[in-house]
């Protein structure tokens, strides 16, 4: 009973397609490793490790000589300025686009008016613009800024300006558009103007989602500044970045600690602020 | 003794007390039915043959061997020679049938073999073999998760018989499973510890099945030992006593009410 | 709206207008005429675009290599991922556990810039510094999303194994790894979509593909490739997300 009948022995039908998936997937990573140059040799070969090991202690101990901690505290401040300042650029952007983009919609729902046609002819530039504007990565834009404006806060502020400014508009027509119009059309109902019944009736409604978006960008804002300073837009990623070209490890260490608590930190304010305005 | 009981307790954390100071005997291939009222210790007796569960007193003696005295090496070498069917085969949804059923092996098969089988299955014909046996080889090579529970409960069993285990220990196999599928489920494991002369311990809910395929049931309850009789010599009374907390009646599997016994005659088992 | 609104307002106006001060940055001088003339002048000197036939060789063999720095680094990631994850999820104990954790939590706290710039230091210019830098960052993220998968997992299967005696890596294998493994592809290939962006942009610290190319341009002064560069990352990025919208049709129907 137990030799096999090899006429009848069954074949796996997964067989097949999988072997040519791998063979597939392998065939499309192979010219990877060229492309990418990946070399782990100049990592770990013999003369190598020696340099990998001293690489790695170059960043201990961490630098915390009074000087330049007083240098990265004035540089966290400036990033924090900067995420804020761009934030509240972006909003300035972002407010009449989206009033501009919605407004057709949710003036046209609580009720017609003057008004509808300047806001449909604008409609159509007005999304243009703000899928242009976030579509350039925030650190492109911070190259272009930096080259328009000069190294420093400045560029980083336009960037996150432009950039959220899009973002920021995108969503801020999203929750307006979805959010319940009745209390708005009650008011008209009872004989208000239409600007009234907007931000009596609207407003409010969508107020804490607005704010609760508003206040998450301004978290990913933090860290995109530390970012955008690689490339010269000011803040702790400028100090980082000048740390690195002189090569010295304590310093960089030191501003990544300070980098991973300011994280957290924003982190927390972002939680606590979203929690007050729900 | 094949696997040996001796004032074997079990009590959990809170105090609670599973098995209660149990002790018993089960030759080589022997073939015993558990039956017991819900929460009365058929679960954990099982448990404990299959060396899942450790008592805290008594000693407790598996195929020849104390499990908890030995190595770590012996102990799965142990297991490898037990077999569980489980009330819900314990199979990942998108393995296949083909793999779960090898699975029964791994026990006894050089890490390599278990490998290899991943990425092909090694033995197909012999998981076919036993998918035959349950009726279910045009599944070879179907998901576990399109199968329906009938099914599923069918390649559980089927991986045990794979396993060729020298004690096969199921634990309520067949709840779960309409009244003709789970009569070809005890007859075929049944079949199995007589053709191979291994033994059987079966912890059944529907007690019309346990008097019908087995020569020797325990009855268990409050984790003890309620009687060890052959079925002729078990009566009615017994039974409602047994599950006198039940719902006042003592379950079958079609669901029909148990015939009551009338005194004088003789219950015949089936024996083959 | 509540006297703790009105408060919380006004802070928040207060912190806005002090950052504008804190940086001296006066929009106004910002946006004067000159200084608007000089942004409009830089702005049209990128227009047009340089298309001519060598240059957009060099940008596809560009853009192959953001490609290929995406999916050597994810790739690399899912590796180092999963053989932190095993311990992150506790399987060789406690102690392992939380060291796996910071382990991982380090790893995904730095964003993928800072590591490729690290990675720059360490390897060099070029795309392998950019490669490491993925593969770090989002081995983190690979790695503490598959931590918590393996704790989530039902271990029935597993156990069901080792009880008829298989060892416990084999019974990892076969009972627990088929529940976990769809999972931990499809997020690999939803973080390599993130990662083709990240790679594009990547390159301006010096770690290859687009991203060095749009660095260096801008550097000397080349606005009309800097705006193809600008303009192939745009076009990367449009063909990706309609090609990974396209598959998640095809397999969800």
């Amino acid at each position: 009973m137990a030799h096999a009948d090899s006429a009848l022995q069954p074949r796996d039908p997964a067989a097949l397609p999988r072997l040519a998936l791998t063979v597939l997937v392998l065939a499309l990573l192979w010219p990877g490793f060229s492309l990418t140059e990946f070399d782990p040799a100049v990592l770990i070969d013999g003369r190598s490790r020696e340099t990998m090991g001293k690489f790695v202690s170059t960043f201990f101990p961490l630098e915390t000589s009074p000087g330049f901690l007083q240098l990265v505290a004035r540089s966290t401040l400036e990033t924090l300025a900067i995420a804020t300042a761009g934030t509240v650029l972006a909003m300035l952007l972002a407010a009449p686009c989206a009033l501009v983009i919605t407004r057709s919609l949710s003036i046209s729902r609580i009720g017609p008016g003057p008004g509808y046609w300047l806001g449909r002819i604008l409609r159509l530039p007005a999304r243009f613009a703000m899928m242009f504007f976030r579509s350039i990565p925030e650190i492109v834009w911070a190259l272009l800024f930096v080259r328009a404006v000069g190294l420093g806060p400045a560029a980083g502020v336009l960037a996150i300006g432009v950039t959220y400014g899009g973002m920021l508009g995108k969503v801020y027509s999203e929750i307006l558009e979805s959010n319940d119009a009745r209390p708005a059309a009650a008011l008209l109902e009872t004989g208000s103007g239409r600007t009234a019944a907007f931000f009596y009736g609207l407003w409010p409604v969508a107020l804490p989602e607005l704010v609760s978006y508003t206040v998450y960008r301004w978290e990913c804002a933090v860290r995109a500044s530390v970012i955008m300073g690689f490339v010269g837009a000011g803040g702790l990623g400028l100090q980082m970045e000048l740390s690195m070209r002189m090569l010295n490890g304590g310093e960089i260490s030191t501003i990544l600690l300070v980098f991973l608590l300011l994280v957290m930190l924003a982190d927390a304010v972002s939680a606590i602020l979203r929690k007050v305005t729900a | 003794m094949k696997l040996d009981l001796e004032r074997v307790s079990l009590e959990y954390p809170n105090g609670v007390r599973a098995i209660n100071q149990v002790s018993c005997g089960i030759d080589r291939s022997e073939r015993v039915a558990i039956i017991g009222p819900s929460g009365a210790g058929k679960t954990t007796l099982l448990r404990l043959l299959a060396t899942a569960l450790r008592p805290t007193a008594g000693t407790l003696t598996v195929l020849g061997a104390d499990p908890w005295r030995a190595s770590r090496g012996e102990l799965r070498r142990l297991r490898g020679r037990i077999g569980m069917v489980h009330q819900a085969p314990p199979i990942p949804p998108r393995q296949r049938v083909v793999t779960a059923v090898l699975a029964g092996r791994l026990g006894q098969w050089p890490a390599w073999r278990s490998l290899a089988s991943l990425v092909y299955p090694l033995d197909m014909p012999g998981a076919e073999r036993m998918l035959a046996r349950m009726e279910i080889a045009d599944k070879l090579f179907e998901r576990c998760d399109q199968l329906s529970g009938g099914q599923l409960q069918r390649v559980g069993v089927a991986r045990v018989l794979y396993q060729q285990p020298d004690l096969i220990l199921t634990d309520e196999p067949v709840s779960a499973v309409d009244p003709a599928l789970s009569d070809r489920i005890i007859g075929e494991l049944n079949r199995e510890a007589i053709e191979r002369g291994v033994t059987l311990v079966a912890s059944l809910h529907a007690v019309d099945l346990a008097l019908h395929w087995f020569p020797r049931v325990i009855g268990v309850k409050g984790g003890e030992i309620a009687f060890d009789l052959p079925p002729v010599r078990i009566s009615d009374a017994m039974l409602r006593e047994l599950y006198a907390s039940e719902m006042a009646q003592v379950p079958t599997q079609g669901y029909q009410p148990f015939e009551t016994m009338v005194p004088g005659v003789r219950r015949k088992p089936v024996y083959f | 709206m509540r006297l703790v609104h009105w408060l919380v307002m006004s802070v928040l106006v207060a912190v806005a207008w002090a950052s504008f001060g804190y940086l001296s940055l006066d929009l106004g001088r910002l946006f004067d005429r000159e200084a608007l003339a000089q942004m409009a002048k830089y702005a049209i000197s990128f227009f047009p675009p340089d298309l001519s036939a060598d240059y957009l060789v060099r940008i596809w063999q560009g853009t192959l290599e953001t490609i290929a720095i995406s999916a050597i680094g994810t790739v690399m990631a899912a590796v180092l991922g999963v053989v932190l994850a095993l311990p992150a999820a506790g399987r060789f104990g406690a102690v392992p556990r939380v060291a796996a954790r910071l382990v991982l939590n380090f790893l995904r706290s730095i964003p993928e810039l800072v590591w490729a710039a690290l990675m720059v230091m360490a390897a060099g210019l070029g795309p392998f510094a950019g490669t490491l830098g993925l593969a770090w960052h989002t081995a983190g993220v690979i790695g503490r999303l598959f931590a918590e998968t393996l704790e989530n997992a039902s271990p029935e299967p597993a156990q069901a194994l080792r009880l008829s005696g298989s060892r416990p890596s084999i019974a990892f294998l076969y009972g627990t790894m088929p529940n976990v493994v769809p999972q931990l592809i499809a997020y690999s290939l939803y973080r390599w979509e993130i990662n083709i962006r990240m790679a594009a942009i990547l390159g301006v610290v010096g770690a290859g593909g687009l991203g060095q190319m749009l660095y260096f341009s801008l550097s000397l002064f080349q606005q009309p490739q800097a705006m193809t560069v600008i303009l192939a990352m745009l076009a990367l990025v449009v063909i990706v997300d309609g090609a990974s919208a396209w598959l998640r049709q095809r397999l969800a129907g």
